[in-house]
């Protein structure tokens, strides 16, 4: 199981392959996409939506063998792509590993730029629930 | 000027750069217009030369602004045909103007039990205050619906129309569809019932020749960045002597004639509905957007837009998954559409990569896309400086996108 750290370094020098092409790079978040296991169909309740998503996203966690795992979806399929790449780094890892992540590969790929400011603004929504679902175990474990 | 689009295009700076890399291929149009070097140069102008309050000063910095001033609104008077200049209100645009019908005119003639009809493809400015009007007053707000291609179904309008139609406000031409609504006739019933008519005219008045006379409206709407103007700017159109039996709209100074705490007089229209001091500098840049548009006449530069559509549609109609939105017989240059198993964001996204800036989303019609049964469109609004290549390098960019999911 590689470390969060590890995971970022891939997924970076996987972008660096993809160049400065941006319809390219897109295309490629799009493909990420397909990578999602499939998500439960009732699950797909307003009550798992992550709120500040101009797009629909689902998510949900849960704990197992003091691990957090995540399921989402989303309607989009760039943002698919997009929490793809999230459960790909934060996915089976504790808690503490989660809630103290620093996930830079965002910055290093220049996602800012690639996505523009609504898509980013999701994103960070989509980071901040992630860590909240961690933060819950965590206290639910230590309890 | 001749309608040569090279020149045209020199005329607009901000259509000179690149996007991600690729030359920009501006397709927003209906969302706003981009603005000729003349109207920036009339705002420079105007802070560096003229700035100054309208109406009252007694100096001529003064002076010669109000001229500027009121030259724009003559210039509007011609450009819509009204009777006269009073007839023209300056507002923050398109849905102020119609606010300001609702809480004024509606104030005034709407009650109890009256109906205002609307059609299902208006824009959300058309929609709300009209919400708002009838929950205020116990009216009904009556909506004519539409066919799957867009356009209104006239013999529902019709049975919609009665006696308690107090009044009809309709998109001339609809932002998310593109369709030109049969505004003539649809003005004819309104007032043989007795209705009086708002037009929606912020995606008309760039494309199409309007003639509020001939039209016969009692109010026609619009903004002046939807017209290569500046932004921040409207206009609200009204007969005189509804104008004059309506109370004013928003309170404090310009609008008065005399003021006691006893009592206050309203001044003269148009003065009456602009209270404090208006936004004169894009007034006054506003006029060389009209002498632009003026210089190339209307009739080419909608013929201009009509091949540009025609060419699009004719590029596109055989992709595999693309799903043309709007196809009414009647309408202005917009290209609203879907691409089978994509969201029109994601759309958007990948157009953008290619430097193609187009809106996706409602369209801030939503009950327009429940009616189609969809969440949105991408839409791409064509104006006079886009060219066939552009139109071209669209079509490949859909073709290129459609085939991810559409093999």
């Amino acid at each position: 199981m590689s470390s969060i750290a590890a995971i970022q370094d891939e997924i970076v020098s996987e972008f660096e392959i993809l160049g400065d092409d941006r319809e390219s790079t897109i295309f490629y978040i799009m493909e990420l996409g397909g990578n999602l296991a499939d998500f439960p169909e009732e699950e797909q309740k307003d009550e798992n939506l992550i709120k500040g998503c101009q797009s629909k996203v689902w998510l949900i966690a849960k704990e197992e063998n003091g691990k957090v795992r995540y399921l989402a979806d989303s309607n989009t399929d760039i943002t698919k792509g997009l929490i793809s790449l999230l459960i790909r780094v934060l996915d089976n890892k504790t808690p503490e590993e989660i809630i103290s992540a620093d996930l830079n590969f965002i910055d290093r790929i220049g996602m800012g730029n690639l996505i523009g400011s609504q898509r980013s603004n999701g994103l960070a929504a989509m980071i901040k629930q992630m860590k909240f679902y961690a933060l819950a175990f965590q206290t639910k474990l230590n309890a | 000027m001749r309608f040569d689009i090279d020149e045209i295009r020199g005329l607009f700076p901000v259509l000179h750069q690149e996007v991600h890399g690729r030359p920009l291929i501006y397709f927003d149009n209906a969302a706003t217009t981009q603005k000729p070097k003349a109207v920036i140069d009339s705002l420079l102008n105007y802070y560096e030369h003229d700035n100054s309050n309208i109406h009252r000063g007694a100096h001529a910095l003064a002076d010669r602004a109000t001229r500027y001033y009121e030259e724009t609104r003559e210039a509007i008077r011609d450009f819509i045909n009204a009777k006269e200049s009073a007839e023209v209100i300056f507002t923050k645009g398109t849905t102020e103007s119609i606010n300001l019908v609702a809480k004024t005119f509606g104030n005034r003639f709407i009650g109890k039990d009256d109906e205002i009809l609307i059609s299902t493809m208006e824009h959300h400015s058309n929609i709300v205050p009209w919400q708002m009007l009838c929950e205020e007053k116990g009216a009904h707000l009556k909506v004519i619906p539409i066919t799957e291609e867009g356009e209104i179904i006239w013999d529902e309008f019709e049975k919609l129309l009665s006696p308690k139609t107090k009044l009809v406000s309709i998109v001339h031409a609809s932002n998310a569809l593109g369709t030109i609504n049969p505004v003539e006739k649809i003005i004819e019933a309104a007032h043989a019932v007795g209705a009086k008519v708002l037009l929606d005219g912020a995606q008309s008045t760039s494309h199409l020749d309007i003639d509020v006379q001939n039209l016969d409206c009692d109010f026609f709407a619009f903004s002046a960045h939807k017209l290569y103007g500046p932004t921040g700017l409207g206009v609200l159109y009204g007969k005189r002597e509804l104008l004059e039996a309506i109370p004013p709209f928003l309170g404090g100074g310009e609008m008065i004639k005399e003021v006691t705490f006893e009592k206050t007089t309203y001044n003269e229209i148009p003065f009456k509905f602009e209270a404090g001091t208006p936004n004169i500098a894009d007034v006054i840049a506003f006029k060389e957007a009209l002498v632009f548009i003026n210089s190339l006449g209307k009739a080419h530069i909608k013929k201009h837009e009509d091949e540009l559509l025609a060419h699009a549609n004719e590029l596109t109609k055989h992709i595999k998954g693309f799903i043309p939105v709007g196809t009414a017989s009647e309408k202005v240059s917009v290209l609203s559409f879907n691409i089978n198993g994509m969201h029109p964001f994601d759309v958007g996204q990948m157009l953008d990569a290619r430097g193609i800036a187009v809106r996706t989303g409602h369209h801030c019609t939503q009950p327009l896309m429940n009616r189609f049964g969809i969440e949105g469109t991408v839409r791409a609004s064509f104006a006079v400086y886009n060219t066939k290549s552009e139109i071209e390098n669209l079509a490949e960019g859909i073709a290129r996108i459609a085939r991810i999911k559409n093999k």
